[in-house]
């Protein structure tokens, strides 16, 4: 589950330091200053070992996988399939269990064009249970990043089912007393995020995926930005889907997951086709492989999967629950730091319960770029704009909002360092004296 | 960059044009109007070319929101463009474009823009000239409409 043990040695700031070290990024300078990385919400600084496995990869083993009989292959292919254990592992699964994806937007648009493909027949029988036409609905959330919205817009105009969504409360929570009727026998489909890339609070999966049970509807989970941050075991949260991407969790870019349970992803037609994922081609018809190969079509992402798995490795040796602990009282000093500051608010501030180490706010008078650009010139690097969540946004009335978001890696100096920035803004921009 | 590099950016006009902008507020009809949107961060300006006699731009007007770099850049456009000709308006657009892509090499002429050679420092940030462009190309846009009305 995704609770943090309490039990959990909390780092200390010399074991932090430690950590620092490796990360090669951290030791630059921005605009004069050490940089104070506050944006890895967006994406993650990457630690020499998981730089080492993907330069590793190339120099002594590239080679195509799951293609060729030479002795390279054949090891590249075996490191490939560990580093999908690995990963697997690391959210609890079995490695049959996850697909690779080029990043987690992709791992949701194939979830959604599953369902799209058997709506129109694809996938016989077996993939009858993801067929969706009018009368059917599927429910996201008003908290959703707008890849896990509008996969779900597109899936519904192109089946004729209906979209529905849970609201927000005033403070930006779940409405979990309307996801009890927005939830209805029509729900065919519950998409949700596990942690709110804008208010870093974490959902309560488990009242959610039993709504969705008592009806018979099946759950997809964005876990962005719970697995790279939180001890998470998708099996135990009982949802049926999961996409989580590497860059988040100190991997490269170019490579995400979707996690599936097994019965699922082998009732599934394929989203993308072609190369690697057949058993027998004809040229009127194919056949084609078991998951997780059936929707691993054409050149994977080999080296990126290595180092992912380089990554998973890197972060059980810290332990995610410690990484959890000492994340839990940067947030905490995040957010009771801005709410001291006059003139700040908190995006979802008053939410009760388990936070992450990030914070979103809106400034009086100062729009978010004016913001960013202000504690950029003191090499303090964090997120401006809508963050890929527009209606939740809207809901807040602001366009636009500055995020700062830790990880393992952040020291409470860079914490004081920001606070003490987002204190200067307003006199810089004129609107308080 | 330092505080003074900041400093360049918001330069005191900048920040002043920002608070208590100019041509704001829209008009029933006009001679061309343009809508434009920075899908980044969400900010927009919907803007108006009114004609006067012969071939004047009699005023710029607009509405919008966003931050002080593209708050101020509409402000000091629209206080520019009164009383130009359309054609000295295109030029000045298509320099101020220049100038912007130029990464601090080129610096608006005094000659050309008035006060808005003050946004010459945001040429420098990458990240930020489009919200320095924003309302020109809104202006661009519209005008295109107001001659093609003619």
């Amino acid at each position: 589950m995704s609770t943090t043990s309490t039990r959990a040695t909390l780092p200390t700031d010399a074991e932090v330091v430690q950590w620092r070290r490796d990360f090669p990024l951290l030791a630059t300078e921005v605009n004069g200053h050490p940089v104070a990385y506050l944006d890895s919400g967006a994406t993650s600084q990457k630690p020499a070992a998981v730089l080492d496995a993907e330069r590793g990869y190339y120099e002594q083993l590239n080679a195509a996988v799951h293609r060729g009989a030479h002795t390279l292959a054949a090891e590249a292919t075996v490191l490939f399939e560990d580093a999908r254990a690995a990963v697997a592992g690391f959210v609890g699964a079995a490695e049959d269990e996850v697909v690779w994806t080029s990043n987690a937007t992709e791992a949701l648009n194939l979830v959604a064009y599953a369902f799209s493909n058997a709506s129109v027949g694809r996938g016989g029988q077996a993939a009858e249970r993801f067929r969706l036409g009018p009368g059917d609905e599927v429910v996201v959330t008003e908290q959703e990043h707008h890849a896990n919205l509008i996969p779900w817009q597109e899936l519904a105009a192109r089946t004729g089912a209906t979209l529905r969504y849970i609201p927000v409360t005033d403070d930006g929570a779940l409405d979990l007393e309307a996801a009890g009727t927005v939830i209805t026998d029509r729900t065919r489909l519950v998409a949700f995020t596990h942690v709110s890339n804008v208010l870093g609070v974490v959902n309560p999966v488990q009242q959610l995926v039993a709504r969705a049970r008592e009806v018979g509807a099946l759950v997809v989970l964005d876990a962005c930005q719970s697995v790279p941050h939180l001890p998470v075991d998708f099996p135990a949260l009982d949802v049926d889907f999961a996409a989580f991407s590497g860059h988040k969790m100190l991997a490269p870019t170019g490579i995400g997951a979707l996690y599936g349970r097994r019965e699922l992803l082998a009732a599934m037609p394929p989203f993308l086709t072609g190369g690697s994922m057949i058993t027998t081609v004809t040229m009127e018809a194919a056949e084609y492989l078991p998951p997780p190969q059936r929707f691993e079509a054409g050149t994977q992402k080999v080296s990126q999967a290595i180092a992912w798995a380089a990554a998973v490795d890197y972060l059980q040796q810290i332990g995610m629950d410690r990484i959890a602990a000492h994340e839990a009282v940067l947030g905490r000093r995040l957010l009771a730091g801005l709410r001291e500051i006059p003139g700040i608010r908190v995006l979802g501030g008053d939410i009760e319960g388990e936070r992450v180490g990030l914070a979103s706010f809106d400034v009086t008078g100062v729009h978010a770029h004016d913001v960013g650009q202000f504690l950029d010139d003191r090499g303090i690097a964090v997120r401006v704009g809508h963050h890929c969540a527009q209606p939740l946004h809207r809901r807040f009335g602001v366009t636009a909002s500055t995020r700062a978001s830790t990880y393992l890696y952040t020291t409470e100096d860079e914490v004081t360092r920001f606070l003490e920035g987002v204190a200067g803004v307003g006199e810089f921009f004129g609107v308080r004296a | 960059m330092s505080a003074a590099d900041l400093q360049g950016l918001y330069q005191e006009l900048i920040l002043d044009h920002a608070k208590t902008p100019s041509g704001t507020g829209l008009m029933e009809s006009a001679d061309g109007q343009s809508h434009q949107l920075n899908p980044t961060c969400g900010d927009e300006i919907t803007l108006q070319v009114h004609l006067g006699e012969g071939d004047a731009v009699a005023h710029l007007r607009w509405e919008g929101h966003g931050c002080a770099i593209s708050q101020a850049s509409a402000s000091l456009l629209s206080e520019l463009a009164e009383g130009l000709s359309t054609a000295e308006l295109t030029e000045r657009i298509d320099a101020f474009r220049t100038a912007m892509q130029s990464r601090g090499k080129i610096q608006p002429s005094e000659e050309l823009f008035g006060d808005a050679v003050a946004l010459g420092g945001v040429s420098r940030y990458v990240a930020r000239v489009k919200c320095a462009m924003l309302a020109w190309v809104a202006a661009e846009d519209a005008l295109a409409q107001a001659t093609a009305g003619r």
